[in-house]
């Protein structure tokens, strides 16, 4: 596998894995967001039990 | 792309494996407490519907009576087990991209220090405004109590890195001011708690949730720190300090 080491210079190596790990963080923000805040009916009652016991607020 | 498709490898691993964990621990703990409240809710008020706080219902309710519903029992397991995976993977993706930006977790033992973070974050802080709630009891208005989560969770965040990271006792008084700030605002309130569901049942359930939620963190935490040591070469890259 390719790695960021790779790159020249600590400086650019450590921009190059701003830009992925902020795609990466936000991915995860979005998938939270929709199971556990989304208005949507069906998400929330597929995930009503979930919501509860993770103590999002619900209903 | 290598670095980001190495994070979302790792991030679900990791929540894979801490979601099916968590899946089994709210089945013991936490839905049977649900699955209690929703017998009280339904005495107190004859709703067809198994989600309706009296108060929240008059207000700011918008579940359709004829949206689609999982029907009780195997069905209703399933999709619990399904959004505990999927939503463990959100927060093994969050984990990931936070640790690796601080320079990555190494070891289990690291992985329960970034779990119990993620706990303080996402459980311990937001828990005190606004504690676990069972069906039926009165709550505030959904979109302002998901708005002070939400700041809640940043604000908290945001000020653990500013104690772990910031360079000076400054930034970690800041940290601290941070983390109370939303406590002194203050969380969304109903207008009365008085509910149906017993005092007893409730204690039990704020328990049942919070340490339940500590126990997948630690173990989100734990299994990000085995699984990255197998991509260590991969993952490695010089210390960057963005945190």
């Amino acid at each position: 596998m390719m790695t960021a080491s790779t790159m020249p210079g600590a400086g650019h190596a450590a921009m190059a894995r701003i830009r992925p790990l902020l795609m990466t963080g936000l991915l995860g923000l979005a998938i939270i967001g929709v199971a556990g805040f989304a208005h949507m009916d069906v998400v929330h009652n597929a995930g009503h039990d979930y919501r509860h016991s993770m103590a999002f607020p619900c209903h | 792309m290598s670095v980001f498709r190495n994070t979302v490898f790792l991030a679900v691993i990791a929540g894979l494996f801490a979601g099916i964990v968590m899946a089994g621990l709210q089945g013991m703990f936490t839905v049977p407490l649900i699955l209690a409240a929703e017998a009280y809710e339904q005495t107190g008020a004859p709703a067809p519907d198994h989600d309706h706080g009296q108060e929240v219902a008059a207000s700011d309710h918008h579940h359709g009576e004829d949206a689609w519903m999982p029907a009780d029992g195997a069905e209703r397991t399933v999709y619990t087990v399904l959004v505990n995976i999927v939503t463990a993977i959100g927060f093994a993706l969050v984990l990931v991209a936070a640790s690796e930006a601080a320079g990555g977790i190494a070891g289990w033992r690291q992985g329960l220090l970034w779990g119990l973070s993620g706990f303080a974050v996402f459980t311990l802080a937001p828990g005190l405004g606004l504690p676990p709630e069972l069906p039926g009891m009165p709550a505030a208005d959904l979109l302002a109590r998901q708005a002070w989560w939400i700041a809640t969770v940043c604000a908290t965040a945001a000020g653990l890195a500013l104690i772990v990271f910031g360079r000076r006792a400054l930034l970690a008084v800041a940290g601290v001011a941070l983390i109370v700030a939303p406590h002194a605002l203050g969380a969304p309130q109903p207008a009365s708690h008085e509910t149906a569901v017993p005092a007893a049942l409730h204690h039990d359930f704020v328990v049942a949730v919070t340490l339940t939620n500590l126990v997948f963190w630690l173990v989100l935490g734990a299994a990000v720190g085995v699984a990255r040591a197998r991509f260590a070469e991969a993952m490695d890259a010089p210390q960057s300090h963005l945190a």
